[in-house]
């Protein structure tokens, strides 16, 4: 079954790299991409999306923001924050929304680490 | 450059420019990482100076074409954080960001977009680290690239609200293998100065009390 990752990041070339880690660890995934809040609150309405990677520093809605929303429709998507903003208020909001943090700058480490963890879940969630 | 003596005292000024090395090394291997080499970094320096004081610092090293990446932040303490280079270096950082199999044109259109993602990333990797030594939260702006002269940059005409001295953290660095040289500097408004004295009081005293916590 091909997967389907959404990311959701302002900038253009945050949104390249993680294309680019993407082609490298999970060449196979289907990516969409979203530029704000409102285009991935519209994106996951309008298809499937296994799991979403949003960055948190964005105009408008912020990251953890877009994410306490997605979380009404979604209680059990994985998904991960990616930020350079490592302070420890921001790790622990993400927890509270379940959702992993995954530094920037991206490595493929941290994002392989990232979906294997999350495949596993859809596996069981599907099982 | 000296302080004032009302201003900070010796051991603030070290606990200063420890917790800015530790920010500031943090955002170096941030950087590290992005371009896949060495980055070499100054001492830092920290000093209590006007405005103006600042711009020439910086002009007095560089070129007089700039180009800097800002983020505000405020929390406990409030001021700017800027990543600054010679601006007829930035292309030459953007290349070696995205790598060299990107055509020029390619590089000029995404000058802007690299630019401030990788200030982004450096500034949060930079002030996170700070928020999180001394153990506050701190809200970072979204990033903007302004180009000018020091002047400019430090908004030296436009610094009347709040006082014109400021609170003067710099840094330089190099990128080994490339042509690519800049800093990074700090300027915190002067009314948050006396917060901020409190804070590193409160850091120094944490020091003294628990030697084997995040110290190095």
């Amino acid at each position: 079954m091909q997967l389907k990752a959404l990311i959701v990041d302002d900038s253009k070339l945050a949104r390249m790299v993680l294309a680019s880690a993407f082609r490298r660890i999970q060449p196979e995934w289907e990516l969409i991409e979203a530029t704000n809040a409102d285009d991935a609150l519209e994106a996951i309405s309008a298809r499937t999306v296994d799991v979403a990677l949003v960055d948190f520093n964005m105009p408008g809605t912020d990251g953890l923001e877009l994410i306490a929303k997605m979380r009404k429709t979604h209680p059990k998507m994985p998904v991960a924050v990616i930020s350079a903003n490592v302070q420890e208020e921001i790790i622990a909001r993400a927890r509270e929304l379940n959702a992993a943090f995954v530094p920037k700058p991206l490595t493929d480490e941290a994002l392989a680490a990232f979906l294997s963890g999350a495949a596993l879940r859809l596996r069981k969630a599907a099982q | 450059m000296k302080f004032g003596a009302s201003e900070l005292s010796e051991v603030e000024q070290d606990a200063l420019a420890e917790i800015a090395n530790i920010g500031v090394s943090r955002a170096a291997n941030s950087l590290r990482q992005m371009v896949g080499e060495q980055v070499l970094l100054s001492v830092p320096a920290v000093s209590i100076v006007t405005r103006q004081a600042a711009s020439r610092l910086v002009e007095r090293d560089n070129p007089a074409k700039l180009v800097a990446v800002q983020q505000s932040f405020e929390g406990p303490f409030s001021g700017r954080a800027l990543l600054i280079f010679p601006e007829a270096q930035s292309l030459e950082l953007v290349r070696s960001i995205i790598g060299d199999e990107h055509s020029l044109e390619d590089v000029i259109d995404l000058e802007h977009e690299a630019l401030a993602e990788t200030g982004n990333i450096i500034l949060n990797a930079c002030l996170a680290t700070i928020a999180n030594v001394l153990r506050r939260t701190m809200r970072m702006s979204l990033p903007s690239v302004i180009r000018g002269d020091g002047a400019t940059l430090f908004d030296v005409q436009g610094g009347a609200n709040g006082g014109n001295l400021v609170l003067f953290l710099y840094i330089d660095f190099t990128i080994k293998h490339h042509d690519v040289h800049g800093f990074i500097a700090l300027l915190m408004d002067l009314p948050a100065i006396t917060i901020l004295k409190a804070i590193v009081r409160d850091y120094i005293d944490a020091i003294g009390q628990q030697p084997s916590s995040h110290v190095g």
